[in-house]
């Protein structure tokens, strides 16, 4: 059951040489091929090169020493979502549209991790363009929930979040908009972390909302995930909105978490609607991190419903502009395979830019953005991080999506304020439902404090590591 | 009904930078092979991203400072969004609200050939902005079949436009304006503007509206025509001319029958020397403009600025001045001169080389002129030498001399008799004769004195 290990437990066994990357990807390899009928995670599996890959990491992982430094993911099996470009991999970012699309480039963040040693297992479902909050707008079907698979995963990166919560893989890479790391995350029950933006490159990701789009890690833990963040972060010049702030030591760091460490609790969060064993358990999670010795503070701020508008003009804006380049003269497939809600999308935002309605919405909206990033601004002079739920719900039934246009902006209402701030921020599992599905609660830091997230969430997961439900296992 | 044109002029300079505006590829397309200065940026795979080019931005503003430009510290990129199959993006990156450059001027001396009288006259700049080039689209029969193609390795070389306010009156102001800037953005180092190979594209906006008492210019907003033409597709000064002054002529039949010209779009047609309609208002489109996301704005320090214009080469305007005092040149000799920097440079040096050689300003500046020398092969110094040599006197003895002008005064009595009845000329002769007699160059004056000596 190798495929079951986190990043931290498949390194030293590696090194141990209990068992060879070989031996790793095949057990990840054996999982998907196993359960990938019923989760529909994966769009394209790359078995040949992830097996000559962990070959190549078996070699090298012979050196040791230096080699294992200079190479912190030697030999570990990832996902990637799939709309991350992959040299000589389709990259589909589950629309037809690019059906047949085969990038001549890796993104910086694949490249980051080939170069860290990794092992890539394959692309990973997705909503559309990253267009959603379920996987349900795929075209290539929706991924379904390992806990429940009458459920959905969450999205957009339903995929990654799904794999890695049926140990499919060690580790996957997800992007968020707002929400896409998080909220599905928080639905399968693993750890998601949305870097800042500007944090972690976009170059080479099939751009969504440009102005948001953050890749980051989705893992069995927080030390993976802070692994993974000290690989991917840093300045990017193929990315000129990627920050020279020096990357943190999150991971060496991880457990020097300050004493007089301080969250905040904004009521505005629990909003009405909000799933009562949601609330019930992170608010029970606060509680647990009150006794771990965290000063809990309340704070208010803007109900997050009004980042739902700002979020929505601003991200179909941009949507409307990063999918014109899909014309129809270059990627095979014309404009007619864009599925209803990149087609809604493309409409709202173009009409959103149009003469004569600019101001009225997207200079509107990026006006109410800064007073949002203020409002944060603000609260962090108060507290360290923001403690909320992450979904307003349980993972919902498949076909919830359906006519709903603005489902993925309610599903992420909570994750919504945060992300056209700029912020970072994480979703742990805290516990399962009486349905047996995963409930999640984010920790919301100021721009570039991934290493402050980090340490309350692994402080988190680490009092709460003997808990029963931690024990629990997806029954596919 | 008297009616004056009233003409604004958009020009597109592209910039000889060596990589391209928003990737590291190649800038240098010109008749290279199609598709071969191309990279994931400039094709606008899914993911690229544009990280602008330092370089660039640096010459787009000098290109403003060299205008009289303002350069607000605040500046941004913004998408232009429109479909055409050479834009790769959907998109092209260019400014909009916040341009690099803006509100400068240029002044023009203009000749007007008809009137025979010059003026002065001040072309205020409205902005002067940076964006990318598109593809180019190949129109060809591959295997028979009538294809279009695209060559995108144009994709992405940066581009500035300068924008003029409507402040000419006529085809000349506009081609003085125009000789003007590309002698500039040459003198800056910044383009060669060569209009054969579209590094200089020009697209003036036409309309006509009646000579009201106190009518000058530059005309106020609100008294600006309600319609206005715009030209495209020009690619030389005499097409520019062509094409306005056909314009002229077809605006005022049309306002003369009391109708209003429609505002479009049209194309120039260099086979008949006439405009044709490309598009009108209602077809106008709409470009959706946005901040670029991708690339975080610019807040320049005021230093940077000062920085750039003290990097910035001395101007046409301020050399030919600076020669006409510092050189004792005429105004003529000076513009000729300054029209190019390589040729002003290239007289500066020998001027300082000529001066140890008692070689004057004058002298080098007549050579130049006159002789156009290559200059890519003389060298400054050795163009001193030539002069000096050209001038040289050769050093005869006093008897020698002596000698040959009592033998040139005999043998010419007839000229030495009227110079001294009176006739002056007839000593340059006697002189000239004198000359015949050396194998070598002798100085005239030396000879002059002798025979005077003789003479009297």
């Amino acid at each position: 059951m190798l495929n079951k290990l986190t990043i931290k437990q498949a390194k030293e066994g590696l090194k141990k040489k209990e068992f060879s990357s070989v031996e790793l990807t095949r057990a990840c390899l054996d999982k998907i091929k196993q359960t990938d009928d019923k989760l529909n995670a994966f769009i394209t599996l790359t078995e040949k090169e992830a097996l000559e890959q962990s070959k190549k990491a078996d070699s090298l992982l012979a050196f040791q020493g230096e080699t294992l430094e200079a190479k912190p993911l030697l030999g570990i099996p990832i996902a990637v979502k799939d709309n991350f470009s992959t040299i000589g991999i389709r990259t589909t970012a589950s629309s037809k549209v690019l059906d047949n699309y085969i990038p001549p480039f890796d993104s910086t963040v694949v490249a980051k991790l080939k170069k860290a040693g990794a092992v890539i297992l394959g692309k990973t479902n997705m909503d559309a363009w990253a267009h959603g909050s379920s996987t349900e707008t795929s075209d290539y079907g929706a991924t379904r929930n390992p806990w429940n698979t009458s459920h959905l995963p969450g999205g957009s990166s339903g995929g990654s979040a799904a794999s890695v919560a049926a140990n499919q893989c060690i580790a996957a890479i997800g992007s968020e908009t707002a929400g896409s790391i998080r909220q599905p995350a928080s639905w399968c029950g693993v750890v998601g972390l949305k870097p800042t933006y500007g944090r972690v490159s976009r170059y080479g990701v099939v751009a969504m909302g440009s102005s948001l789009d953050s890749p980051g890690p989705i893992t069995k833990t927080v030390e993976d995930g802070a692994l993974i963040l000290e690989v991917l972060a840093g300045k990017d010049p193929m990315d000129a909105t990627t920050s020279p702030l020096p990357v943190g030591t999150y991971l060496s760091d991880l457990s020097n978490l300050n004493e007089d460490f301080v969250i905040g609790i904004s009521d505005e969060y629990f909003i009405t609607g909000l799933n009562p064993e949601v609330e019930k358990a992170v608010k029970k999670a606060i509680e647990k991190l009150e006794e771990m010795g965290a000063k809990i503070e309340k704070i208010k701020l803007f109900d997050p419903k009004y980042a739902i508008d700002v979020y929505t003009i601003i991200q179909r804006s941009e949507v409307s502009s990063n999918l014109a380049r899909y014309d129809g003269i270059r990627y095979g497939n014309d404009r007619s395979f864009f599925g209803e809600e990149a087609k809604r999308r493309i409409m709202f935002g173009t009409h959103a830019l149009s003469s004569g309605y600019y101001d009225q919405y997207y200079n509107k909206a990026s006006q109410v953005r800064s007073v949002i990033i203020e409002d944060f601004k603000k609260a962090f002079e108060k507290v360290d991080v923001i403690v909320a739920p992450t979904s307003p719900s349980l993972a919902l039934p498949v076909g919830s999506t359906k006519d709903q246009a603005m489902f993925g902006e309610l599903a992420d209402v909570l994750v919504e304020p945060s992300s056209i701030a700029g912020l970072c921020g994480i979703n742990v599992p805290v516990r399962f439902s009486k349905s047996n599905l995963p409930i999640g609660m984010q920790i919301i830091g100021p721009q570039f404090a991934e290493k402050k997230v980090l340490q309350a969430a692994h402080k988190y997961g680490q009092e709460t590591q003997n808990e029963e439900w931690r024990k629990k296992e997806p029954n596919l | 009904m008297k009616l004056t044109p009233i003409i604004g002029l958009e020009v597109h300079v592209e910039l000889k930078t060596k990589s391209k505006m928003f990737c590291g590829c190649s800038a240098d397309y010109f008749g290279k092979h199609p598709n071969t200065h191309t990279c994931p940026v400039c094709l606008g795979l899914p993911g690229a991203l544009p990280v602008p080019n330092k370089r660039a931005i640096e010459w787009c503003i000098m290109i403003g400072l060299a205008l009289n430009c303002d350069i607000p510290l605040f500046s941004k990129f913004d998408r232009k969004n429109y479909f055409y199959p050479d834009l790769p993006k959907g998109y092209q990156i260019s400014q909009y609200d916040q341009p690099f450059a803006i509100n400068g001027s240029l002044k023009l001396k203009v000749k007007n050939e008809k009137l025979k009288k010059e003026y002065e006259k001040t072309i205020r700049i409205r902005r002067v902005h940076q964006e990318e080039d598109t593809g180019k689209l190949i129109h060809q029969a591959v295997n028979g079949e009538k294809v279009s193609l695209i060559d995108f390795n144009r994709s992405g070389v940066p581009l500035v436009e300068i924008v003029t306010e409507p402040d000419f009156e006529s085809a000349e102001e506009v081609i003085e304006y125009l000789k003007k800037l590309q002698q500039i953005v040459r003198y800056l180092g910044v383009s060669d503007a060569n209009m054969e190979r579209g590094e200089m594209r020009l697209e003036p906006n036409i309309s006509l509206t009646p000579r009201i008492s106190n009518f000058q210019f530059p005309i106020s907003n609100e008294n600006l025509p309600k319609y206005k033409v715009e030209v495209k597709n020009i690619n030389s000064f005499k097409f520019v001319e062509k094409a306005i002054n056909y314009e002229i002529i077809r605006q005022t039949e049309i306002l003369e029958k009391g109708e209003t010209p429609l505002q479009e779009t049209r194309g120039f047609v260099e086979v008949s020397n006439s405009t044709v309609s490309q598009r009108t208002k209602e077809e106008a489109s709409d470009y959706r403009y946005f901040p670029e996301p991708d690339i975080p704005p610019f807040r320049w320090i005021k230093s940077q600025i000062s920085n750039l214009k003290s990097q910035m080469p001395e101007l046409p305007d301020k050399k030919l001045k600076r020669f006409g005092k510092e050189y004792s040149l005429s105004p003529s000799d000076a513009e000729i001169l300054t029209r190019q920097r390589e040729v002003a440079d290239y007289f500066e040096k020998a001027v300082n080389d000529g001066k140890k050689f008692k070689v004057s300003p004058k002298q080098i500046s007549n050579y130049i002129i006159h002789k156009k020398p290559n200059m890519k092969e003389v060298l400054p110094a050795s163009l001193v030498q030539s002069i000096v040599q050209s001038t040289r006197v050769a050093d005869v003895g006093e008897d020698k001399l002596r000698k040959v002008i009592e033998k040139v005064v005999k043998a010419n009595p007839k000229a030495a008799q009227d110079f001294k009845k009176g006739k002056e000329n007839a000593i340059m002769y006697l002189v000239g004769q004198v000359m015949r007699e050396f194998p070598q160059r002798i100085d005239a004056e030396k000879i002059k004195a002798s025979l005077l000596a003789k003479l009297k």
